[in-house]
């Protein structure tokens, strides 16, 4: 085996009142992957904001090659050579893609900023990572997937000698994801230490040479991936094994009534004459690449973007659907991909966020009706097992898998019979996951039709009773989950014109 | 695709965008330049007597004190804040300064130098408890605002200060603003001092660390931080360069207008946030161009001048003014609104 680039040992960080890691270790070598592996709040993210000097630590040791470090802050590991690409997306959308990139340290002419030659340098970096984005473009112009791509390439560009991914895949689409996996094998074989933070299993398989898990804040153990399967890590992960087959047959009864018809639904580029059915008690899922324009459809028919044309009929009625209000007044319920940005107001209290979209029900006059709110809130709480102190803990406290719930409770409170649910996994821990899934199956089972947004192929067949499957902007393939594959969708999905 | 690109799915079109011209500087400047055009071609058609040189002159000379103030604003509103002090800070500089100049018998270019200095400290206070005390820069500056009100008034003892005439042995700092010429004949050398400013801080904005930093900071403050930049720092910078421009300003309000009266200022901030809005940029941080917010300035001081020539008295600007900020905002937001 390799040289020990990274040791952290017996690392401990309380913040008030809560202890956040306890004695933790890790230690990466030159040239290997490296996983670090655990539910949300294990304290991955918390051991990589105390190893770039983002947290102090409380006690343990930090070594990089060879020498006891303690960064102060985010600039001094950098220049040590250490680079983290972060799991939220952390880009100035006002700022080009260069600028982005090189941001901190620009090219200098004297004291005016070379553009000329970051955009030359940002070029080169694409280029060698073969992706095809313009330097001189606007971030806030980049899909999610592509600004994930600027950051990789940022913190690559750095020079690192350890370079952290912190859920680096949870917005690329397998497409993508195999790019990146090119990047990362390129990066080991010029050895550089690699720290991967995924809840994916199956690239934990592919991509990684050794596994660390944490749990609850502390160190559980490290394993070699080879010698490893699946389920040891996810026991050593949470203690129970959990269940990731694909579903065998439709559920939806063959008279079920349709609730939700689509036809020949325009607007935009994104999306093209796209026609569809959806059953009560369906989970239809909508498969596709990233940019296949399932979101945007998903937007158009809850009202966000204007159509141009086509037609909507809910329960065999033609409806007009200008506004989201509207969509909500015919029972229909948007879940976003982006909870934290528009699914959710995380600085106010499960109650509140719960009542927000049905706040008429919960008026007793002019003022609303604290008690009933909590009431309500709370019911939820029970009903979806929300894992909260109180409804009148902040939203921001709650793990992603928790805030995912306070979504849909929201949706259930408003009375929504169609529910669309676009990535509800993204960025939630295995555990979580399959609550979430048994969640919305449960929904399904109570006559909920639901509209499920998904990137992973494991999720679209585990969860879905069709398939339907989007390429840019157009509708290539609708399949019923006994006749649907792997194959068979990506076949679909990469139908270009 | 994200839904978090709705800036971007809105961003693709519209019928002005289609333009490659407009597409470069913006919807909303080219509703602005063109404001600036109507309303200017407007006063000449309604008034004979608008169409002097004289008026010319009166324009620029309404023009220096917003502009400089509206510059140096700029840059905080880039970042997200606001500076409501900057009216008073300029009253508060010019009192002082004035004051030591006439009372004190301190050498002009000395008065000059304090009295942006003034401004310099009340921006780094500002700038300050924004940045390391984390007060919203609404509160912080509207505190600095009471606070420098009050203390111009203490400081004069409630006296206006006139600042020394052209013709005196210490009036040649107005010079520096307009020359007045024997047959009435004035040169606005204020315009020219003003256009060099804009020219560099434009400069400054779009082309070094300090604008790299602050739109980046206006734009997501916590990924420019975890970027290795100096947060703190750089927005200090942004508060301290409106107190330094406004302390400019200052100077520049003595040498066209003479006196300050400690009432002197007062909304004098809220016309320059004015200036820069209709010029284009963003209350919401991350963007924001001088050019804009220069030609956002001269529809300001065509309004005040051109006004009084059309029989309507100067607090009917206030009105109008309101309506093309309304008009200048709403027609941006439409143009990106349309898919």
């Amino acid at each position: 085996m390799s040289e020990v680039i990274l040791t952290m040992k017996g690392i401990d960080k309380a913040f008030p009142g809560v202890y956040a890691l306890k004695g933790v270790d890790l230690e990466v070598r030159k040239g290997e992957v490296h996983a670090l592996m655990g539910e949300n709040g294990a304290g991955k993210s918390t051991l990589m904001k105390v190893l770039t000097g983002i947290y102090a630590k409380d006690g343990g040791m930090i070594a990089f090659e060879g020498s006891e470090v303690e960064y102060q802050n985010p600039a001094q590991s950098q220049e040590a050579g250490i680079s983290i690409v972060h799991q939220e997306l952390n880009m100035m959308q006002h700022l080009t893609v260069a600028q982005n990139i090189f941001i901190g340290r620009e090219f200098m002419n004297g004291f005016i900023i070379n553009d000329n030659k970051m955009n030359k340098e940002a070029k080169k970096l694409f280029h060698k990572l073969n992706i095809d984005i313009k330097p001189s473009q606007m971030m806030g112009n980049l899909t999610v997937g592509k600004q994930q791509m600027c950051e990789i390439v940022k913190a690559i560009s750095k020079e690192a000698k350890v370079i952290i991914f912190d859920e680096p895949t949870a917005a690329l689409t397998e497409k993508e994801i195999e790019e990146l996996f090119k990047i990362i094998r390129d990066l080991r074989s010029q050895g550089l230490g690699i720290v991967y933070i995924s809840h994916r299993m199956d690239e934990i398989k592919v991509i990684t040479d050794r596994v660390s898990v944490m749990r609850d804040g502390e160190y559980v153990g490290t394993v070699i991936t080879k010698e490893t399967t699946k389920e040891d890590i996810i026991n050593m992960m949470v203690g129970r094994v959990i269940y990731e087959a694909p579903k065998e047959k439709s559920n939806v009864a063959a008279d079920a009534p349709v609730v939700l018809r689509v036809e020949n639904l325009n607007a935009g580029p994104m999306v093209r004459n796209i026609s569809f059915e959806l059953h009560k008690g369906e989970i239809l899922g909508f498969s596709g690449l990233m940019g296949a324009g399932r979101t945007e459809t998903a937007r158009t028919l809850f009202g966000v973007d204007q159509k141009s044309s086509g037609e909507v009929y809910v329960n065999g009625k033609k409806i007009d659907i200008k506004s989201p209000q509207d969509a909500v007044a015919h029972g229909i319920g948007y879940l976003s991909e982006d909870r934290k940005r528009f699914g959710l107001v995380l600085d106010k209290t499960v109650a509140e966020n719960t009542v927000l979209a049905s706040l008429d029900d919960y008026m007793s006059g002019i003022f609303i009706d604290g008690v009933k709110e909590k009431r309500a809130a709370q019911e939820y709480v029970d009903k979806l097992k929300t894992k909260t102190p109180s409804v009148e803990q902040k939203v921001v406290n709650l793990s992603g898998g928790n805030q995912q719930k306070i979504v849909i409770a929201k949706w259930l409170v408003r009375n929504c019979d169609i529910l669309i649910f676009d990535e509800p996994t993204r960025g939630i821990d295995v555990g979580a996951k399959s609550e979430i899934y048994q969640l919305i199956n449960e929904l399904a089972a109570e006559g909920k039709s639901i509209i499920m947004i998904s990137s992973e192929l494991t999720e679209i067949l585990r969860m879905s009773d069709r398939i339907m499957v989007m390429c840019e902007g157009r509708k290539t393939g609708e399949l019923s989950i006994e006749e649907a594959s792997q194959e068979s969708i990506m076949h679909a999905a990469t139908a270009r014109e | 695709m994200g839904s978090s690109n709705i800036t971007a799915t809105h961003k693709k079109t519209g019928v002005l965008e289609s333009n490659p011209l407009v597409k470069a500087i913006g919807s909303q400047r080219v509703i602005a330049v063109l404001a600036l055009i109507v309303l200017f071609g407007f006063f000449c058609i309604a008034s004979p007597a608008f169409r002097q040189y004289s008026t010319f002159i009166s324009i620029f000379d309404a023009s220096y004190y917003i502009g400089f103030m509206a510059i140096g604003i700029t840059f905080v509103i880039a970042t997200g804040g606001i500076d409501l002090s900057i009216g008073t800070v300029l009253m508060c500089s010019s009192l002082i300064s004035g004051s030591l100049a006439i009372k004190s018998g301190v050498p002009m270019a000395a008065c000059m130098i304090i009295g942006i200095l003034i401004g310099t400290f009340f921006g780094l206070c500002n700038g300050l408890m924004v940045s390391v005390m984390n007060l919203p820069p609404f509160i912080a500056t509207l505190g600095t605002m009471m606070i420098t009100r009050g203390f111009g008034s203490i400081y004069t003892r409630a006296q206006s200060i006139t600042w020394p005439q052209a013709s005196t042995s210490t009036g040649w700092f107005r010079k520096i603003f307009k020359i007045t010429l024997g047959d009435g004949m004035m040169i606005p050398t204020g315009f020219i001092l003003l256009l060099v400013v804009a020219i560099i801080m434009s400069v400054v904005l779009n082309k070094t660390k300090i604008g790299r930093y602050i739109l980046s900071l206006g734009s997501n403050k916590e990924a420019t931080r975890l970027s290795g930049v100096n947060v703190v720092k750089w927005e200090t910078v942004a508060y301290v360069l409106s107190g330094t421009f406004t302390g400019l300003a200052g100077i520049s309000y003595a040498a066209i207008y003479s006196t300050m009266l400690p009432a002197t200022g007062n909304g004098f901030e809220l016309d320059a946030i004015a200036g820069v809005v209709i010029g284009g940029t963003s209350m919401s941080g991350g963007n924001g161009t001088i050019a804009g917010t220069l030609i956002g300035v001269f529809i300001m001081s065509v309004l005040k001048t051109g006004l009084p020539f059309v029989g309507l008295q100067s607090h009917w600007q206030m009105f109008i003014t309101g309506i093309v900020l309304i008009i200048a905002v709403f027609a941006d937001v439409a143009s990106k609104k349309r898919m």
